[in-house]
């Protein structure tokens, strides 16, 4: 069974009719703090959830495709987040290292409905053959 | 058979020419060059830097003796021509080499202009034109205190500030009542003259020197009101005057110069001259911009073009201090049919003023910020009308393109000069730029030659490289912030003082930052700012913070961190040493190792024992060692005289005391201290920020020094006698890097910028300065000296380091 962190019950809006299967309840907006990140334990590995200064949240493996990273501890600005081993900027909404830089983090999907944060059960197909590769 | 060119001075506008003519005609001359001093030519210029001590004589080399050999150049070093045969076209040297020509070039280039008055020809004087003259001063340094600068011009004003670097004490004399009156206004004179005192040089205005005294070496100036100023060394640099004494004696025309046509051809058509010996239509040049000109001329001329003019140049001027901006050209003192248009910051040090007449640009002053020196510098030598610019002259050329903010330089045509002293135009840097892949400055001056002499068009070279290499492209002098703004840090720090800035998007609104939320550079320089300067007022942005500084551990490789608990002066106990044997024991960590500063590292931590970790160490007394921050990191001692045969007071007490001080205070780069009980210094203070050294009188108070990269020793600020005193100037000098050092500038690159006497000045001279910084930072110590472990230890803070949820 997973475990949480907070109160915030798997499935509850599932049983709640506000989303579909596959997408499990990880906190609220409020947990993450603004222009910071937290991590979900996952299969995958470590996935960074981030938060930036307007709201909008984003999931990203907690990998940095230069040395790995763990990017949930970078500084995040606009939609990017700068590792803090070596300075890389990822993008948060492509996963795409910012150029000159060339890699890419395998993104998962994540929405906010009201203030709870849902995430993705499965990465997102494009990221799912790089997820096997990292893995 | 080649025909043979003879030059004679090899200095920078001599071999400008055989440059040149390299790269015109390689195969036209058999070329032999006599130089009277004993090494390959060199960049005059940057003597200024040899003797501040912040370039080497190599540096500033521009051909070695290789380069000569390697084109097939005779080069006759430390040789002087004494004689020219014009009837027998031969020229000859003191020794009895002699060397026909067919075609000659005079490059004499100036000699000091030496008052007459007695005691000239004493020991101790100098002058200031070559290597030689920068290594007696050097050589002077190291072993006298008091230098005596004979005139406040270019030329002297930079020798008074090496010799400052170099740490005497300096005294520019001056006839006239203002510096530079050749290049600056009254009120430009003024702010420099400031600048210049507040970093330690003292004036003597409206002096006239009558004699040097002194038996065996000089002893003393003497003015004419009768007083007298000590000196061990006298540098004169009152002026320099063409050297043309061959030229005369050789029969050549010559008036204050040697007298050369449009052509630089001489009064004799087998003779050319070019540089600071020449008299053209009137005028003698002595900067490199007008003398670079003259060399191109003759190389074209020598290579066959007959059509090649030197027609005159008009001249800007730059002085080559460090952290002193200023830029002057033109008629810049206004007048009768002129108008002038000024702007003042008095609070900023800024002052601007253009000079107009007939709706052209004629002149300029500017001091503190030159940015737009080149361009309009630019704007007098096209002689454009500017009545349309005039509204916004004085804001620079951004203005000048409907709103558009990109850099002006960029909208030039290709074939406009941009670096003046090499006659490199746009379209050159741009093609370099771009088919070399070039990415620095240092590669654009390598291929180009641009910005490679005296520098004034290095923000314009940066303007290219940055729009033409884009992200890849950091200016080495980090001028705008970073990419979010224009603004500097300095600008940035003023702002948040004058306008009581209290957080980022304050700043981010108020200095129109082009990004939303700034970037990982400019936010922890910002919020370190904001707390710098607003102790207990600003609210610490863990947001703007990097990692370590906010989980306060140091992150590894592999995401683990180092715990480094603090141990005061790196005494520790049985019972400490315990309690972190128990830690590494109960958390298994992997690797313990003593630091260098005298501490025990606990390295792989795993993010979500780092609470835990702190709670078990602060039961045994432990608060946070600060190993991860831009903030006091450790006192070093050693055990001085409570154990050591050799040691003169109790250096290890010393230190705790001063570490218990200054824990917890954050600084713009780490701030590392330790304290040794003897000159033997085991505790190798003279390669912290702020070092001590006990001697048998008291102690020896050093900073500005650090090892790692560029390894930098101390200065000696001064010595003191008691621990209090040792307390009082460490706090002080804490609070002025503080208040003055740009985020990440370490000290010993701080105090080369602000130089080693403003510091004295501000920390050791002047008491109430002294008292009044060292009480500012006790006081912002009252908010800072906080355990971050204790802190973070509680629930609710605790959550940070967990994950929010495990779905594995």
């Amino acid at each position: 069974m997973p475990a949480f962190a907070t109160n915030t019950q798997p499935g509850v809006a599932h049983a709640a009719g506000l989303v579909e299967p596959g997408w499990l309840a990880i906190g609220v907006l409020h947990d993450i703090p603004r222009q910071g990140a937290r991590v979900v334990r996952t299969r995958h590995g470590d996935v960074a959830v981030f938060r930036n200064s307007s709201d909008e949240v984003f999931a990203l493996l907690d990998r940095c495709p230069h040395r790995g990273g763990p990017l949930s501890e970078g500084i995040v600005h606009g939609r990017l987040v700068s590792c803090p081993l070596h300075a890389w900027q990822v993008q948060l909404d492509s996963g795409e290292a910012k150029a000159p830089d060339i890699g890419c983090v395998p993104r998962f999907p994540v929405k906010l409905i009201g203030t709870q944060v849902y995430l993705g059960l499965q990465p997102l197909a494009e990221s799912r053959a790089r997820l096997n590769t990292v893995d | 058979m080649k025909k043979q060119l003879v030059l004679v001075g090899n200095g920078m506008a001599g071999m400008k020419v055989i440059e040149e003519l390299l790269n015109q005609a390689p195969e036209r001359y058999q070329i032999t060059v006599f130089g009277a001093e004993p090494h390959g030519n060199y960049n005059r210029i940057l003597l200024s830097p040899v003797l501040a001590g912040e370039k080497k004589a190599e540096d500033i080399l521009i051909n070695p003796i290789d380069w000569y050999a390697e084109r097939g150049i005779r080069l006759h070093c430390g040789k002087r021509v004494s004689v020219i045969d014009r009837d027998a076209r031969e020229v000859r040297t003191d020794d009895g080499i002699v060397q026909p020509y067919d075609q000659l070039i005079l490059a004499t280039g100036s000699l000091p202009f030496i008052p007459s008055v007695p005691g000239r020809d004493l020991p101790g004087v100098v002058s200031y034109r070559d290597l030689q003259d920068v290594e007696h001063m050097l050589a002077a340094s190291r072993q006298y205190k008091n230098a005596v600068v004979i005139g406040g011009g270019l030329l002297g004003l930079e020798a008074a500030y090496g010799l400052l670097k170099q740490g005497m004490t300096v005294t520019v004399v001056h006839l006239l009542p203002t510096l530079m009156e050749r290049q600056l206004d009254a009120a430009a004179a003024t702010l420099l003259q400031q600048t210049l005192a507040a970093r330690g040089i003292a004036f003597k205005m409206a002096a006239q020197t009558t004699a040097l005294l002194g038996t065996d070496r000089v002893t003393a100036v003497q003015f004419a009101d009768g007083s007298t100023l000590p000196a061990d060394l006298v540098v004169m640099a009152a002026g320099i005057r063409p050297h043309i004494a061959l030229a005369k004696d050789s029969g050549l025309g010559c008036e204050r110069g040697v007298l050369v046509s449009d052509a630089m051809q001489t009064t004799d058509p087998h003779i050319y001259a070019v540089g600071e010996c020449v008299q053209h239509r009137g005028q003698c040049y002595g900067l490199v911009a007008p003398l670079y000109e003259q060399a191109r001329v003759c190389a074209a001329q020598l290579a066959g073009d007959a059509d090649a003019a030197y027609t005159g140049s008009v001249i800007s001027t730059k002085l080559k201090v460090t952290g002193v901006e200023l830029f002057s050209a033109g008629e810049f003192q206004g007048g009768d049919g002129c108008d002038s248009i000024v702007y003042q910051d008095a609070g900023a040090g800024i002052y601007k003023k253009v000079v107009l007449r007939d709706d052209k640009l004629i002149g300029a002053v500017l001091y503190g910020d030159t940015t737009d020196g080149s361009w309009y510098f630019q704007l007098m030598k096209a002689q454009s009308a500017v009545n349309h610019l005039r509204d916004s002259l004085l804001f620079g050329p951004v203005s000048d393109s409907d709103g558009d903010s990109k850099p002006a330089v960029l909208d030039w045509p290709d074939e406009r000069a941009v670096c003046d002293c090499n006659g490199v135009c746009k379209g050159s840097i741009v093609t370099a730029i771009r088919d070399k892949g070039l990415q620095t400055l240092d590669a654009v001056r390598a291929h180009t030659k641009a910005s490679a002499s005296c520098g004034s068009c290095t923000p314009l070279v940066e303007q290219l490289l940055a729009a033409a290499a884009g992200e890849g492209y950091q200016a080495p002098t980090s001028k705008p912030m970073c990419g979010c703004t224009e603004h500097s840090h300095d600008d940035v720090r003023a702002a948040i003082r004058t306008q009581h800035l209290l957080s980022l998007p304050q700043i981010f609104q108020t200095l129109q930052w082009q990004t939303a939320d700034g970037c990982d550079k400019c936010r922890p320089a910002l919020n370190f700012y904001l707390l710098a300067t607003w102790p207990g007022e600003v609210q610490d942005d863990a947001s703007a913070r990097f990692v370590n500084e906010r989980n306060h551990a140091n992150i590894q490789k592999d995401g683990t961190y180092s715990v480094v608990p603090r141990m005061w002066g790196g005494v520790t106990n049985a019972s400490e040493l315990r309690a972190i044997a128990d830690v590494v024991d109960k958390f298994q960590i992997p690797t313990v190792k003593i630091t260098g500063g005298q501490r025990v590292d606990l390295l792989g931590v795993k993010k979500t024992d780092l609470p835990a970790v702190w709670s078990d160490l602060a039961k045994a007394g432990f608060v946070s060692g600060h190993a991860y921050g831009k903030a006091l990191r450790t006192v070093k001692t050693c055990v001085g005289s409570e154990w050591c045969r050799f040691g003169t007071q109790d250096s290890t007490g010393m230190g705790i005391r001063l570490e218990k001080l200054t824990w917890g205070a954050w600084t713009p780069h780490k701030f590392k201290m330790a304290v040794s009980g003897c000159p033997r210094n085991c505790a190798e203070a003279t390669i912290k920020d702020f070092g001590v050294i006990a001697i048998e009188s008291g102690w020896e108070l050093h900073v500005g020094g650090n090892g790692g990269i560029k390894l930098r020793g101390t200065d000696v600020l001064c010595r003191v006698e008691t621990m209090a005193e040792v307390e009082e100037h460490c706090l002080a000098f804490m609070q002025l890097y503080r208040d003055e050092g740009r985020y990440l500038e370490r000290t010993a690159p701080y105090l080369e910028r602000v130089g080693l006497a403003y510091v004295q000045q501000r920390v050791v001279h002047d008491a109430e300065s002294r008292r009044l910084l060292a009480q500012r930072f006790r006081d912002s110590q009252r908010h800072f000296q906080k355990d971050p472990w204790a802190e973070l230890a509680h629930a609710a803070a605790r959550d940070q380091f967990i994950p929010i949820a495990d779905l594995s």
